[in-house]
């Protein structure tokens, strides 16, 4: 299917207006139009500034610990009887996912800048404890907002965030998730946008954030290239991830997408079941719209009003999706698939008791796809799962759905 | 000439300010807006706008997230907004309805589809809130075919440069957003407004309106002294609210905001202008 795209066209999004196709955009309003014009000049300046990019790869080796490795976990592989499959370890970074890769660019961004005070909004609350982290380890003020719905299910990360001195606010408007906490965080920007930086922890929200936070997560997919050459002496056959706002997703397929010979699944959340309506996958069954700045597909009613969404995961429970997956999706160059509740969880339980790594319920999702996936492919092939986060601060959920209580 | 066009040129000979009163339809219910709007016209109100309820209105403060969320718990989408103004439109020829809201539900029914929908009911401009002057050519196509208005923000850090691009999309009137924030916050400074509004003035010929952070009587004249309009917002939504508190009925709850607008008109008609 990728041998009908034209290679050259990924390198060109997005343009000037932050476009990725008909998706991505400005939708904010007047207010924070300046600020984000005043963050993509200094963003564009800085991405090419060498002593930047010394500063962020210092930080990524020493302070996050990167690279992380590419395991294979063989025994696994042998169970499922197809392709080996390769995890990529970002569940080994410091605070345990992929996000820290982000929000480290961002806090040198905010210094830069001169901010004093950064705001994230945070889901299953992995966001949430990288941009604290950050913040405590620069000296910034910090303030998470947090959906009372995860404040409740993703306690452990809370009490995290509140040690590292950050302020967690919970947000009891709307559905008391993910989106519920983007709008209150925009909110607060708007207000406060002279003194405060705003990390987004995906790719969505407004341009420039969709291009720079896949930019800072690209290191994820340049070094699985590399270790894949080197540990295999090629390129994988298929790379698999899971796909909420779809940062750890883009991470690693960005590099590859010039690759045509590399197959590409994001998983999205198909919560109870696709036919339940109780899901979180608006690539598979959503439309276009317009949220939290940027155009891409959305979970919305027929009259335009975002609808709730069910996940396992916190971090995977939103209605929306970068908008340059809606981009890749509709030119065909990455397949948008679902794993469900019940899928996801087997998956966390088989790679806990298999290989030994508890992964995070959101990269369980990719790792149930990629079994299925593997299992109809040859040994001689290998797919790589973006192991995007650890699962500790899962264990109170899947305790009790195992009817335990701490 | 559009019914804004005409309300700002009509009261400029008269020497007054226009009072926009905003409220959310179908807040507490469908049935009460209609009337409602009939009691701001005869309150004073010289152009309605109208909020169409979002599920995620990321401009709002608490207040008016309240409305929107009672709205949409009784039903309330776009399309019934529409009906609701095709409904004022039997009594009311003259008054001037503005649309306020936010881009989704105006792209899930289709730009042309909304701006045909909405000239057929009697809506003369719309403002949506996250659609910026980058974003908004295909919906000002459909607009200016059937000859609505647009209505655009300018915010305190929007920078000269954006007020001429914004003044080059904009007509019927500019909404001056008088403060860095959601609606409903704050305290406003009538000397910095002024200042604002001077910048303003040199991009555009168009009517200036001020909004955000204006509660009463007192701060309403103060803003009339020195912009074309005053809006109201929060002060109307936490009126009706605290009526709903009270478990009052839809008459009074309708007198009760009515009777803030006319005090509010009384306080802009005898002073600032």
């Amino acid at each position: 299917m990728s041998s009908e795209i034209d290679q050259n066209i990924f390198g060109t999004v997005p343009d000037a207006y932050g476009r990725f196709g008909e998706y991505g955009g400005k939708y904010v309003a007047e207010t924070l139009m300046s600020a984000l014009s005043e963050l993509e000049t200094l963003y564009n300046k800085l991405s090419l500034d060498p002593d930047f990019q010394r500063e962020l790869d210092q930080d990524l080796a020493h302070y996050v610990g990167r690279p992380s490795p590419l395991y294979e976990a063989r025994r696994w592989s042998e169970q499922i009887g197809g392709a080996r499959i390769f995890l990529k370890r970002e569940d080994l970074n410091h605070t345990g996912a992929h996000k820290v890769n982000n929000t480290v660019g961002q806090a040198l961004l905010a210094k830069h800048m001169g901010k004093k005070r950064v705001i994230a909004e945070t889901g299953a609350g992995q966001h949430g404890v990288a941009t604290a982290t950050i913040a405590a380890r620069l000296g910034l003020e910090c303030q998470i907002f947090m959906g009372e719905e995860d404040v409740r299910r993703q306690a452990l990360n809370v009490y995290r965030m509140k040690l590292l001195g950050a302020e967690v606010i919970p947000v009891s408007s709307g559905s008391k998730t993910l989106k519920d906490a983007m709008n209150e965080a925009m909110r607060d920007w708007v207000t406060n946008v002279d003194d405060t930086f705003y990390i987004i922890g995906t790719v969505a929200g407004p341009h420039p954030y969709p291009a720079m936070v896949r930019d800072f997560q690209c290191v994820i997919g340049r070094e699985a290239r590399e270790q894949s050459l080197a540990q295999v002496g090629k390129l994988p056959d298929a790379l698999v991830a899971c796909i909420g706002g779809g940062s750890n997703a883009i991470g690693l397929f960005h590099p590859f997408l010039n690759d045509q010979s590399v197959a590409m699944y994001g998983v999205e959340a198909g919560g109870r079941g696709m036919s339940s309506g109780e899901h979180a996958a608006p690539l598979n069954a959503g439309s276009p719209g317009i949220l939290h700045g940027n155009r891409t597909y959305l979970m919305q009613d027929e009259d335009g009003q975002i609808l709730h969404t069910h996940s396992i995961s916190a971090g995977l429970d939103y209605p929306g999706v970068g908008p340059e997956h809606a981009w890749l999706k509709d030119i065909g160059r990455v397949s948008y698939v679902v794993a469900n509740d019940d899928e996801a969880l087997a998956a966390f339980h088989t790679l806990t008791r298999v290989e030994g790594i508890m992964p995070a319920l959101e990269s369980s999702h990719a790792l149930a796809y990629a079994a299925k996936l593997a299992a109809d492919m040859r040994p001689d092939q290998h797919i790589v799962v973006n192991l995007s986060g650890r699962g500790d601060k899962d264990i109170h959920t899947v305790a009790e759905l195992d009817g335990i209580q701490f | 000439m559009s019914r804004i066009k005409g309300r700002f040129e009509q009261l400029a000979q008269q020497g007054r300010k226009a009072l926009i009163p905003y409220i959310v339809a179908g807040d507490p219910s469908k049935d009460i807006t209609v009337p409602l709007m009939h009691a701001l016209v005869e309150a004073g109100a010289d152009i309605l706008e109208l909020g169409v309820p979002f599920s995620d209105p990321m401009a709002e403060g608490p207040t008016i997230q309240l409305a929107h969320e009672r709205a949409l718990d009784e039903g309330t989408r776009l399309r019934d907004v529409l009906e609701m103004v095709a409904q004022f439109r039997e009594r009311d020829k003259e008054t001037p309805v503005l649309l306020m809201g936010y881009a989704n539900p105006v792209a899930r029914m289709g730009y042309a589809q909304f701006a045909d929908a909405a000239h057929a009911a009697g809506i003369d401009a719309a403002l949506t809130v996250d659609i910026p002057p980058e974003e908004v050519a295909l919906l000002n196509t459909e607009l200016r075919r059937v000859a609505m208005d647009n209505i655009f923000l300018i915010a305190p850090t929007t920078p000269d440069e954006r007020m001429q691009l914004i003044a080059d999309q904009a007509s019927g009137f500019i909404y001056y957003v008088a403060l860095k924030g959601v609606t409903g916050a704050g305290h406003l400074d009538t000397d910095q407004v002024a200042t604002q509004l001077a910048r303003i003035r040199q991009h555009t010929e168009l009517p200036l309106a001020v909004g955000f952070g204006i509660k009463d009587a007192t701060s309403a004249s103060a803003i009339a002294g020195v912009a074309d309009g005053v809006v109201v917002g929060s002060a109307l939504v936490q009126c009706l609210s605290d009526g709903l508190a009270a478990n009052e009925q839809p008459e009074s709850l309708i007198a009760r905001v009515a009777g803030l607008l006319a005090e509010i008109r009384r306080g802009m008609d005898n002073t600032g202008s």
